[in-house]
């Protein structure tokens, strides 16, 4: 039946270990030094459902080859998603190509063979959902007829989908090295609009994991949209004034990826960082500890190894308030004088310590300011760490939520803001690869009225 | 377009033996069930980009994205499949899969697929843009941008360049028989550069592109003023101070500036969020929505624009829609779904990231007309106010109406002069009602340099945007300095 989602795994491991070994070795055979190549096949199935009727049913089926190629120093790399033998050849062949016209550059190459990962840990991460179209619609709909049902302001919907993806990748290279990581990922998400008097407003909630059985219930991610939706029904702008600002966790995470682009390799070579040279300084207050988690069970930030196939490992990027480490591959390592810390690609489960309070408690340490629960645009200079975006949110007074105010934006200066940071709550949002409660800065400029 | 017809045919069909029978054998097996309408998108596209620093291009990609998209519409529902494989088997799947949407038991009395398609105008030369260079003399571009930029100013400490093209070939199949057919080349150059002064840095970037070959940049040294620009722009911000908080009158530059209209006005026009109501534009047409000096336009139909189209993605040509004339609201940018489920025509707005996402009613050119001021006359006419005359990016909730975009170069208006230049700063509002507060509209149109991507659910598309000089009375800043 096309319409169940039949396991990647067991029907392509050998093909796409196949394709690997074919592609090695045609790379060897155009003249090639070293070479890399990483394949992957994925697929998966989403439904929406929008005002109790089916909307769209989408089903996905992808597969990729990329293939870099080194001649000495200098690299080119083509990808295809034909894997017939024909184009197979022809894709190492353009990367080939491409590698005759770009410059020698020393640090060009793959890892250092005593970085990759030798021991590559069982990390869970492939639950396959045998879930059929009719299934996902009807927990779809019961998501949505939760969110619809909550409040009698709730006039719209844009729906409720839910999803299923597996996907299997393959990365072998030159050194020896093959690696191979099958995951899943399945997700329940519903939006929905609300009407009051002076306008219309939306919100949205989701659920994700690795397996669907740690998903949260249908009605619970309906009735937490629809929530979310109505208290911010009436929102108004406030005057432009200077406040302490607490960052909601699911908005709270965009902060840690300022801190993980201010410190990734390409950013510090290219000099193009506000964080440039601040190894071992203090960059946020002495609570703060912010790692890495790469080898957490069924997690969706896990990876036994990086897009290199360099061993991943726990580790402190903050400790103390100081930055202990950088955001490396091989080549950004190099250029530094440094060692890869197994990054190409991104970090893994980067988790923020969190403090002694809770959601509440957080207001309540604030005691007047701003709630930030939306934040949209893209303001943020990295070479400069000048930060001004959009927000939508809640006026807090005494620790207590007032009113709903929109039309507002947050400004400072990354750097600053760091420092600034005096609480990260225990609210932790396990639904995305970076893990961090609610965020309290002391101070930021709110504009508005 | 028959010859447009033959390259796709070539491109697509013929290398894997897909026929005409094969084509119809494929629509039958849709049809079969209780489709309304459904579409086979087939897509060839080749990219490449290049990218230089530290003086020397170290890196190149080369990447080809093939694939047929496979849609059935019945009533408000859509089934979806895909294939990346140009096989009969795996696009029988495909149909399956995206048929079982409706119940079986459809009329397969089809239309006779017709290879001679409407003849819209070609907007574009359908040529494979990444031929129109050697790979030494892409190289030597980005090369001469990074000497040119150098060249400006000791204060420039890095460069980075890079240069991309694609070329695709699509090919749209419906069930009512239509066929049609597009070669769309793009390229796109950018550069961008971090100046240091007495331990400041600040960066600066310009680019641009279009539907044509890479002999756009070299032609009239258009990637040295693109390397120009931005070591303009980024000495400009080495002397910029914080920027002001607050509700003040706003100046924004001609061009790139109607990222305002693209967030504002444009994406709340969309017919899908119209049809559902989800907008906070929605039943609105023919209401006063703008000053009586605006008159906005989404137009794909410009030659050699980034946001053009000769036809959208399914197979309508583009057109210049009329979205606010003379400040009423208009008219809603529709692709077919919409169109039908609301009882209009479609405005050949239907497009799609690739054959494996489905179309959607999205953004071609959204411009704003000129109007009679002199842009000199519309600064002089602002006490104390901001001038903002390059932007980075924009977002838009269309529910609530508010949107942000982003001043990447923006200056103090003091007495009606434009003074120190300030920080970027966010600025905020609330799209319907923004245009209401434009008092002066200038006699400078101008359209952006060829650098617009716009994101929606998840898809990325090419698009243009621009307008005149604008004055705004009451736009929020969002500065430190309160």
């Amino acid at each position: 039946m096309s319409n169940t989602i039949k396991s990647v795994s067991d029907q392509s491991e050998q093909q796409l270990t196949d394709l690997v070994e074919q592609a090695l070795a045609q790379a060897k055979q155009q003249g090639a030094s070293s070479v890399e190549t990483a394949v992957s096949r994925s697929q998966g199935m989403s439904v929406t459902v929008r005002l109790g009727e089916v909307e769209t049913v989408e089903h996905n089926r992808d597969k990729s080859l990329v293939v870099s190629v080194y001649f000495g120093h200098k690299s080119g790399s083509a990808s295809t998603s034909d894997f017939t033998p024909a184009a197979v050849t022809d894709t190492v062949r353009a990367a080939c190509t491409i590698a005759k016209f770009t410059a020698e550059d020393p640090y060009n190459g793959l890892a250092d063979r005593e970085h990759l990962a030798t021991d590559i840990p069982e990390l869970d991460l492939y639950y396959p959902w045998p879930l059929d179209m009719d299934e996902a619609i009807t927990l779809a709909r019961r998501c949505e007829d939760t969110a619809r049902g909550t409040d009698s302001r709730i006039t719209n919907s844009e729906g409720a989908s839910v999803s299923s993806h597996e996907a299997l990748e393959v990365y072998a290279n030159s050194h020896g090295f093959m690696g191979s990581v099958a995951s899943t990922r399945h997700g329940l998400s519903c939006a929905v609009i609300g009407v009051e008097d002076n306008g219309m407003q939306r919100d949205y909630w989701y659920s994700a994991a690795r397996d669907a059985a740690q998903l949260d219930s249908p009605e619970e991610v309906g009735r937490v949209a629809a929530e979310r939706t109505v208290r911010r029904l009436n929102a108004r702008k406030i005057s432009t004034r200077s406040s302490p600002v607490v960052f909601e966790a699911p908005v709270a995470a965009s902060l840690l990826s300022h801190l993980t682009a201010a410190i990734r390799g390409a950013s510090l070579y290219r000099k193009a960082s506000f964080l440039l040279d601040h190894l071992g300084k203090q960059v946020f207050a002495d609570h703060v500890r912010i790692h890495e988690q790469p080898h957490l069970r069924k997690a969706l930030g896990s990876a036994p190894f990086d897009n290199e196939g360099v061993a991943t490992k726990a580790r402190d990027l903050v400790s103390d308030g100081i930055l202990r480490g950088y955001v490396l591959d091989s080549y950004s390592a190099r250029k530094l004088g440094m060692e890869t810390t197994g990054n190409s690609g991104g970090v893994h489960n980067l988790t923020a310590d969190s403090g002694t309070y809770d959601f509440e408690g957080l207001l309540r340490q604030m005691g007047t300011g701003l709630l930030v629960t939306e934040l949209i645009g893209y303001g943020v200079n990295m070479v400069t760490g000048d930060y001004s975006r959009g927000a939508a949110g809640f006026w807090v007074e005494h620790g207590e939520i007032c009113y709903p105010v929109e039309e507002i934006t947050v400004a400072g200066n990354l750097k600053e803001m760091f420092r600034g940071i005096t609480e990260f709550g225990t609210d932790v949002d396990l639904r995305r690869s970076t893990r961090t409660g609610s965020i309290l800065v002391d101070h930021m400029t709110v504009a508005g009225a | 377009m028959t010859e447009l017809l033959k390259t796709a045919r070539n491109t697509l069909l013929e290398p894997v033996g897909i026929d005409d029978q094969d084509l119809d054998r494929l629509m039958r097996r849709i049809m079969d069930h209780q489709v309304d309408y459904a579409d086979l998108y087939f897509q060839y596209a080749r990219h490449e980009s290049w990218s230089l620093e530290e003086g020397q291009v170290k890196s190149g990609s080369h990447s080809i994205e093939q694939g047929v998209g496979i849609r059935a519409v019945s009533a408000e529902k859509t089934g979806f499949a895909y294939s990346d494989e140009f096989v009969m088997p795996a696009l029988t799947d495909a149909a399956s899969a995206a048929r079982a949407i409706a119940r079986s038991g459809g009329d397969t009395k089809l239309p006779k697929v017709s290879w001679s398609s409407g003849d819209a105008v070609k907007l574009y030369v359908p040529d494979d843009p990444l031929a129109t260079l050697g790979d030494e003399a892409k190289v030597r571009l980005l090369e001469a941008a990074e000497a040119e930029a150098r060249r400006q100013d000791p204060r420039v400490k890095e460069v980075m360049a890079s240069l991309a093209a694609v070329h695709d070939v699509i090919l749209v199949v419906r069930s009512d028989g239509a066929l049609a057919a597009d070669v769309r080349p793009l390229v796109r150059l950018n550069v961008t550069v971090i100046v240091e002064h007495n331990g400041r840095r600040e960066q600066g970037s310009a680019g641009g592109g279009g539907r044509f070959g890479y002999g756009y940049f070299t032609e009239d040294d258009m990637a040295l003023g693109y390397a120009r620009e931005a070591v303009r722009q980024a000495l400009v911000n080495l002397e910029s101070v914080d920027s002001p908080a607050g509700t003040m009158q706003v100046v924004l530059g001609p061009g790139w500036p109607g990222i305002l209209l693209h967030e504002a006005i444009g994406h709340g026009l969309e017919g899908d969020f119209n049809r559902k109501g989800t907008s906070a534009f929605a039943g609105r047409i023919g209401e006063k929505v703008a000053s009586e000096q605006c008159t906005v336009v989404d137009n794909g139909t410009i030659a050699n624009r980034r946001g053009s189209l000769s036809i959208d993605d399914e197979g309508t040509p583009t057109q210049n829609t009329v979205l606010i004339e003379n400040g009423v609201l208009k008219g809603y940018m529709q692709d077919s779904l919409n169109a039908r489920l609301t009882g209009v025509s479609s405005t050949g707005n239907g497009r799609r990231e690739s054959f494996a996402h489905l179309p959607m009613p999205r953004m071609t050119n959204t411009y704003m007309l000129a109007g009679q001021y002199d842009p000199k006359e519309i600064i002089g006419s602002v006490e104390k106010g901001l001038y903002a005359v390059n932007f980075g990016g924009g977002q838009v909730d269309i529910t609530s109406g508010k949107f942000v975009f982003s001043a990447s170069e923006a200056y103090l208006i003091e007495n009606g002069k434009a003074t120190r230049p300030v920080k970027g700063a966010t600025l905020i509002g609330n799209g319907p009602d923004v245009l209401t507060r434009v008092t002066m509209v200038g006699n400078d149109l101008e359209l952006d340099p060829g650098v617009g991507t716009c994101g929606k659910d998840g898809q990325s598309v090419p698009v243009g945007v621009g307008q005149p000089t604008l004055c705004i009375d009451g736009l929020t800043v969002g500065g430190v300095e309160v």
